[in-house]
């Protein structure tokens, strides 16, 4: 599948096998520990969609997606978040997530909303290609 | 809350403190007009007795001078000849006699100490002798005599007033015997009151009048040595024990002491009557302040408590708030902390799923095993994921908010998040939502978490293939809204009724609920002040209604 991910999390085993059920998947997937790594990948490559845990330290969630919208508009984020607040999630979608997932999330939803996310992006890009 | 003992203390310390402030002054001012009352008094009296025995000694003075004069003048005029006729000295006498009743008698003595003519009662006398006689000595020798009362051959108490005359070569005595009686009603007088009294004393301490109380006439009475002083005297006397007040003076013409008592109770009557006021109103000053203290202190004292005791419940309630607080953080942190290691579990199991698929297990023999093991792990971090989830929503009822509600609006937003569910389910989720329904300080999140978890109920209910009508009203008296949730799932059997919001009950399969949701759904509704209640029969599905009051302050 030609969907590029990013996984931005904390938690490095988190990350690893998530990382790993991807890749198993044949879905290439990059990973990045703290928002500002993850603000350095993207600079060097694109991606479809960003994975991200709305609670990290540093630079946390909210602040990378802000970012992330405004510098790479067309980049899908997915919200990941252990802490299920309806102000967190719906502050997200209207600062331009995709959607939001609670932690323990099932990785097929996952999974199926990501391939949506992608489709999404593909279809904003060829739309802003065709202009 | 301060102990009993505690405030005994602070009760007794006020009591004592405002009785001490306001009963000293009390005190302090009752006893210095006492006193001056009573200064006041007794120099009045020690002035009123000065004039009365100024005034007496005056009246006494005058009459003795009186005598002497008027005898004087009747030696004087006439010659002894004159006397001696026959008749004459009753003539005089009579006429001495019409004006003043005070003489007894009259005689004359001739310089031998005979009676040479007499007039009066006692003709017994006519034949004494008083050459040796002490008053007959110094009569001739000073001119005048007064002498000082006693019995005599009169047997008879009175006292002679003598003059001399030397005619020629010739001496004679006209002498006057004064009558005690009338003499003693002179220095008695009605200006003493009831129980003053007023007596004569020679320089022997001997009674010369009869004074009212006490002695008898020519009886002694002691009342210390005096020598001769001018003016007033006033001193207090003891007599018989009892202190008296007296005014004492020498009389010019006669060496007596004119002494005038008191009467004590006149003196002491005023005294007593102020005293038994002072203490009178003392005591009733001090039993209306005591009164006063006492209830001023225990009302504040109460009021005191009562603040202490608010004060104390509020207290106790802020722990309680905060406490709770507290635990929702606590159990938002702990929800939270606990998601992400299960997102971990679940995806290493994840991963190992996937790595059954690919690796060349599949013929071994424990296989199968791997994969039940992988299965139930996953199965049971969704349970575990399930009850965080419901501890999460619990932990962020902590603080209820007050908006202005649409109850419509939050039933609308409700069924959009479960619109796909219902619709994947071939269910329909009908509503009827009255118009210009009021609003409801309420709070929104709380009962969308309500309506949510009965109207996901119903879906579960229902399984495939149904209906939901969801519907509101506003009703009167009591003014709430009403809203209505209906299935057309199986319903519920009697005897599971009223386990309904019981805490963990559910008839879910293991895993699939954590029977946590209706009762959660109960205890928001209470808090926010409403009820709820179900009714169901089973194959008829079940209907919630819900009650919300307006909370319209």
């Amino acid at each position: 599948m030609d969907i590029n991910i990013l996984i931005v999390d904390d938690e490095a085993d988190f990350v690893e096998t998530m990382t790993k059920r991807f890749r198993i998947r044949k879905i290439p997937v990059a990973s990045a520990g703290s928002g500002v790594e993850a603000l350095k990948l993207l600079g060097e490559q694109e991606f479809d969609v960003v994975i991200l845990d709305v609670r990290m330290p540093g630079m946390d969630g909210m602040e990378l997606l802000r970012q992330i919208r405004a510098k790479y508009p067309l980049t899908e984020v997915i919200m990941l978040t252990g802490h299920a607040s309806l102000e967190t999630g719906m502050q997200g979608m209207e600062m331009g997530a995709y959607d939001y997932v609670l932690k323990p999330a099932d990785f097929d939803e996952l999974l199926d909303k990501v391939r949506r996310a992608a489709e999404r992006k593909a279809l904003n890009a060829g739309t802003k290609a065709g202009n | 809350m301060i102990e009993g003992s505690g405030y005994t203390k602070l009760r007794i310390k006020m009591i004592l403190t405002t009785l001490g402030f306001s009963l000293i002054p009390l005190v302090i001012l009752g006893f210095t007009i006492y006193r001056q009352f009573e200064a006041a008094h007794t120099s009045k009296i020690i002035q009123h007795l000065s004039h009365l025995t100024e005034n007496k000694r005056r009246t006494i003075d005058l009459f003795l001078n009186e005598r002497l004069s008027q005898l004087m003048a009747i030696a004087y005029t006439h010659k002894l000849e004159y006397f001696l006729e026959d008749g004459t000295l009753e003539r005089v006498f009579t006429l001495m006699q019409a004006r003043s009743k005070y003489y007894i008698d009259l005689g004359i003595i001739d310089q031998d100490g005979n009676h040479v003519i007499y007039t009066g009662p006692y003709q017994t006398i006519r034949t004494a002798n008083y050459k040796d006689e002490e008053w007959f000595n110094q009569v001739l020798a000073k001119g005048f005599y007064i002498s000082d009362v006693f019995l005599g051959r009169r047997n008879y108490p009175h006292f002679i007033i003598a003059v001399s005359r030397r005619d020629g070569n010739r001496n004679w005595i006209l002498r006057a015997t004064i009558d005690s009686d009338i003499f003693d009603s002179l220095v008695q007088s009605d200006q003493l009151g009831a129980n003053g009294d007023a007596f004569l004393l020679n320089a022997e301490n001997v009674l010369q009048s009869k004074p009212r109380f006490g002695a008898k006439l020519l009886g002694t009475m002691n009342l210390g040595a005096y020598s001769r002083f001018p003016g007033v005297r006033n001193e207090t006397i003891k007599v018989d024990g009892k202190p008296y007040l007296f005014g004492l003076t020498w009389l010019e013409n006669k060496n007596w002491l004119l002494a005038i008592r008191d009467d004590p109770a006149e003196e002491l009557t005023p005294l007593t009557q102020t005293r038994y006021m002072v203490w009178f109103i003392l005591a009733g000053g001090f039993l209306v302040i005591a009164g006063g203290t006492i209830l001023t202190s225990n009302t504040i004292l109460a009021q005191l408590m009562n603040s202490e005791r608010e004060k104390a419940s509020l207290n106790a309630s802020l722990t309680q708030s905060s406490k709770m607080a507290s635990l929702g953080k606590m159990a938002a942190g702990v929800a939270h902390e606990i998601n992400n290691p299960l997102a971990i579990i679940k995806e290493q199991a994840g991963w190992m799923r996937d790595l059954l698929g690919e690796e060349d297990i599949k013929n071994s023999p424990n296989f199968k095993e791997f994969e039940d093991s992988i299965t139930k792990i996953e199965f049971h971090v969704t349970r575990a994921k399930d009850v965080t989830h419901r501890l999460l929503g619990f932990a962020r009822r902590m603080d209820p908010v007050h908006d202005d509600v649409n109850i419509n609006e939050v039933i609308t937003q409700t069924i959009t998040f479960l619109q796909n569910e219902a619709r994947y389910r071939v269910i329909e989720i009908d509503t009827n939502l009255q118009k210009d329904l009021p609003f409801v300080a309420s709070d929104p999140a709380q009962l969308q978490q309500v309506f949510l978890n009965i109207i996901d109920n119903a879906i579960d209910a229902i399984g495939k293939n149904g209906n939901i009508h969801v519907a509101t009203m506003a009703v009167h008296d009591p003014d709430e809204i009403i809203v209505t949730i209906k299935d057309s799932g199986p319903g519920i059997p009697k005897e599971k009724l009223d386990k309904i919001f019981d805490p963990f009950f559910t008839t879910k399969k293991v895993g699939e609920g954590t029977g946590l949701g209706l009762t959660i759904s109960f205890s928001i509704v209470q808090k926010l002040g409403g009820r709820i209640r179900v009714e169901s029969e089973e194959g008829q599905g079940a209907t919630f209604i819900i009650n919300l009051p307006l909370n319209k302050d």
